[in-house]
């Protein structure tokens, strides 16, 4: 079995290298110490993706298990993360399907919305507006506001600024272009922020 | 520099990937843009505030039982 080379222009090799490499090897601690890793992130991409819990809660399952099958495909050349990440949001959107039968379900869906490429509520945030809301409220309000962006922005948003992968890691594992993967983030950026502003702006009177 | 060449690099802004050359033509729009200043503001906001609270949390058990099935999978055949 080739030996996984770390990342090209990383001094040291990243620590889930060595975790894939025992895995490989047959090291069951190993792959539990990974899922540990990324368990919160994948079901979170999950839940995103697939709006749904019970279908969250398999898709990051069989991800994980997936993953574990195709550890010796995995090639290295790309982080362990990215490259789950990408099982995650095949599943996901696997189930979606399911659930949308007959309906077109697909990351390239809703491009074309000129929503929020203008931004129209121009009113400045309260300081620390979500102060004003308690962890529930909070929670709803995030929740609400980015179910109602189109499923492609949802899933670049979540990647590139939730989750933190790169704009290249993003297109990597969407299958997109580093265009569409730029052009989208800035949509999802700006009608997520113009939706929050109806929570967060600063009230008429409040003191400056 | 108008608000719409503005906003079409308010993503390379946020993510700090911008030459100084730029940034100094962005930053000039800003001092005599209010609105850009708050678009931007409430931009970077709006990305911090997503990705400081965590909204959908791991359901409890779920992680026992996700270990249980990898262990299952691996009494079979790893």
């Amino acid at each position: 079995m080739a030996a996984i080379q770390p990342i090209a222009g990383e001094l040291e090799p990243h620590p889930d290298v060595a975790l894939v490499e025992r895995a490989r090897a047959g090291d069951v601690s190993a792959y539990d110490s990974l899922v540990r890793k990324y368990d919160r992130q994948i079901f979170r991409i999950a839940q995103h993706v697939t709006q749904n819990r019970e279908d969250a809660e398999d898709a990051m399952q069989d991800a994980f298990l997936k993953a574990y099958e195709k550890l010796d495909q995995f090639q290295g050349n790309s982080k362990f993360y990215t490259w789950l990440v990408r099982i995650a949001v095949n599943e996901s959107l696997m189930r979606l399907r399911k659930r949308r039968t007959g309906k077109m379900v697909s990351i390239d869906e809703d491009v074309e919305t000129e929503e929020g490429s203008v931004p129209r509520d121009l009113a400045d945030w309260a300081p620390d507006p979500e102060q004003n809301f308690n962890q529930a409220e909070l929670g709803e309000i995030l929740r609400k506001t980015i179910r109602g962006l189109p499923q492609g922005f949802r899933i670049v948003f979540v990647l590139r600024d939730v989750e933190g992968l790169s704009t290249e890691e993003t297109a990597e594992t969407l299958g997109l272009s580093i265009p569409a993967v730029k052009s989208r983030l800035l949509r999802a950026r700006l009608q997520l922020r113009e939706r929050l502003s109806r929570y967060f702006r600063r009230k008429k009177g409040a003191e400056k | 520099m108008t608000c719409t060449e503005f906003l079409a690099r308010l993503d390379d802004l946020i993510d700090d990937s911008v030459t100084p050359e730029m940034r100094a033509e962005l930053n000039a729009h800003l001092r005599r843009c209010g609105h850009c200043e708050v678009i931007l503001n409430t931009t970077r906001k709006t990305i911090e505030i997503y990705r400081s609270h965590e909204i959908y949390e791991l359901p409890a058990g779920l992680r026992d039982r996700l270990h249980a099935a990898i262990m299952a999978r691996c009494k079979k055949g790893c």
